[in-house]
């Protein structure tokens, strides 16, 4: 079992099938009227979430309480976050009101990407024979290249996010130079997306995480505004220490962000999973050359349009453009020094920064033993000759083809096919009432309600 | 399993329409993906070869539990000299070809190199057959 962060509310589910139709992975079913989610098959990308009418599809998050479960709770907040708020709320602002939720030290961690950079570099240097290299930021693209392209999974640059990174160093600061005991400190990752919670609760190439709980960004940004709103203009609070990320590091999680600073001589930045899975169908049969670097993100305009972003992902993405100029200019005033915060512990941080390689888990695969899979495969192509390529998703199945593969692998009745009754029907082969039992197991019992439908002329 | 494909004189953006199916199912066969890579290489450069050199043809694919059998026929004016046209860096191709980034002449050294069995076979004027066969384990 593969964790995946996306849930499905089956009492606010309709069965509308749209995220059956979106879903990039072909993850989605529907069964007695509810959209059901295969495991194995989910990348946690949130296609099917953006998708939805009835906002029925949800992502697990901790429960906020456990916040004040630990004498130092520590925030760990992406840049996104603070692109979210309006203009004229201040950071110092939204800082305090951090800290009036219960947070005792609030971290970006973006903080971490000089770090995570100079650990990529080294990598690169080190495995030029498995360029292009992929960067592993993006925690869906990681899961989609495992489940869909396993060539490609050698070419996944195997080191920790700059989160993991982040979440290292306040633990070691922590510990260390302030003698906390490491049960007194919980460290709550508010997260833009549903992968990146996968990725904390199941990392890839790592045994587990050392993040205590997740909070989604959309919430609380809702918990912020609100104290914020609540408190007033007036309100006097006390000022933390506000951010001091570089401009590399703020624009990092934008599109580009890492392509920008990386020392590849050609090298693509690609946003939005289906641009993303037309350039590795292209990977894969070698006609790409000469590609040194590859940044893929599943979102378009990367974190600035990820899930919980509850910000327009433009509006979003200027504000962090904005901080990042101002940032830059600071820089070359000499204002402040570049990052240096981490300077201290660099070398711990480098040397615990990598994974272990990713390992592939092809989706596609029908059977582990070759010549099952042969005649699976043998029995799908006769069925697909049976079903009318039109892919209407009656049967509840995306297409036709992984209709026809989940008939063979798990031995479904080809009934749910409304062409193949109604071709059975004129065979006489089938009665009335096999045919609503059929539709049924697919649609529900009663998908139109009670009401007598009306007379049309 | 037989699959069958045509391939059109000239028509570029077309290639690679048999060599991405057949990816698509030695790995629903969960073959091993550098296998399956090799496979697609070739094939693909069997299917530019076709497309750049000859008057179009035809790709027929057989997929077996533990091999798989490829065969690139085109009509087109064949290869005189089989051995010249097996070194790397020769080539035929025509200049506008060339400027389109195909032609390098490294077409059917990349096939030697990535299949268990090449053969070729070619009459002067009348046209080229390739087959390939590559073993899954």
């Amino acid at each position: 079992m593969f964790y995946h962060a996306l849930e499905i509310d089956d009492g606010k589910c309709i069965g509308c099938s749209r995220c059956m139709k979106i879903c990039p992975t072909e993850a989605i079913r529907i069964r007695n009227g509810k959209a059901t989610i295969m495991e194995d098959r989910c990348i946690d990308c949130g296609k099917c979430h953006a998708a939805c009418p009835a906002d029925s599809i949800y992502i697990k998050q901790d429960d906020f309480e456990k916040v004040h479960e630990f004498p130092h709770s520590v925030a760990l907040v992406p840049a996104v976050f603070l692109g979210q708020f309006p203009d004229d709320i201040r950071v110092s602002r939204i800082y305090a009101a951090l800290k009036d939720l219960g947070f005792r030290h609030v971290f970006e961690v973006e903080s971490a990407v000089d770090v995570y950079v100079d650990v990529k570099h080294r990598y690169a240097r080190e495995n030029q024979d498995k360029e292009p290299l992929i960067s592993s930021f993006c925690p869906a693209i990681v899961r989609l290249i495992q489940i869909k392209y396993p060539s490609l999974v050698d070419n996944i640059i195997p080191v920790k996010a700059p989160l993991d990174i982040s979440a290292m160093y306040v633990l070691k600061t922590l510990t260390e130079q302030r003698q906390v005991p490491r049960e007194e400190i919980g460290l709550f990752y508010v997260t833009p997306c549903a992968a990146k919670i996968a990725a904390v609760k199941a990392p890839v190439g790592e045994k587990r995480s050392i993040i205590d709980g997740v909070i989604n960004m959309d919430s609380l940004y809702n918990k912020v505004y609100r104290k914020i709103k609540e408190q007033g203009k007036g309100y006097s609070y006390q000022a933390l220490s506000t951010p001091q990320l570089s401009a590399d590091a703020i624009l990092s999680t934008l599109t580009n962000g890492e392509r920008r600073i990386c020392l590849a001589k050609r090298s693509y930045a690609i946003d939005g999973i289906e641009n993303v899975m037309d350039f590795l169908d292209k990977l894969e049969n070698d006609e790409v050359e000469g590609v040194e670097f590859l940044e893929l993100r599943a979102c378009d305009q990367s974190c600035a349009g990820a899930l919980l972003s509850s910000e327009n992902r433009f509006l979003c993405g200027e504000r962090m453009y904005a901080r990042a100029r101002k940032a830059a200019e600071r820089e070359r005033n000499g204002e402040v020094a570049r990052a240096r915060e981490m300077e201290a512990y660099k070398d711990f941080l480098v040397e615990n920064a990598s994974v272990e390689p990713v390992q592939p888990r092809s989706m596609l695969t029908l059977d582990k033993d070759l010549a099952k899979a042969y005649q699976k495969l043998e029995k799908i192509n006769k069925l697909k000759s049976y079903l009318p390529q039109v892919d209407c998703g009656m049967c509840g199945a995306p297409t036709c083809e992984s209709f026809a593969t989940d008939v063979v692998c798990k031995q479904m009745g080809m009934t749910r096919c409304i062409f193949y009754q109604r071709h059975l029907e004129r065979l006489n082969d089938i009665t009335r009432q096999e045919c609503l039992a059929a539709m049924n197991s697919v649609w529900g019992n009663d998908p139109i309600g009670d009401a007598n439908p009306p007379e049309v002329k | 399993m037989h699959q069958e494909y045509t391939v059109v004189e000239g028509d570029f953006v077309n290639a690679g329409t048999a060599s991405s199916s057949v990816k698509k199912t030695l790995k629903q066969l969960g073959v091993n993906p550098q296998i399956i890579k090799r496979v697609v290489v070739a094939l693909y450069e069997a299917e530019v070869n076709a497309i750049a050199h000859a008057y179009g043809g035809k790709v027929l694919v057989d997929i077996e539990a533990d091999k798989i059998n490829m065969v690139v026929a085109d009509k087109g004016p064949g290869i005189p000299d089989i051995a010249l046209a097996m070194q790397e860096g020769y080539s035929t191709a025509r200049p506008e070809v060339r400027d389109m980034g195909f032609g390098a002449g490294m077409g059917l050294p990349n096939m030697q190199k990535n299949v268990d069995k090449l053969n070729v076979t070619s009459e002067v004027g009348v046209g080229t057959t390739v087959e390939m066969e590559v073993n899954f384990v």
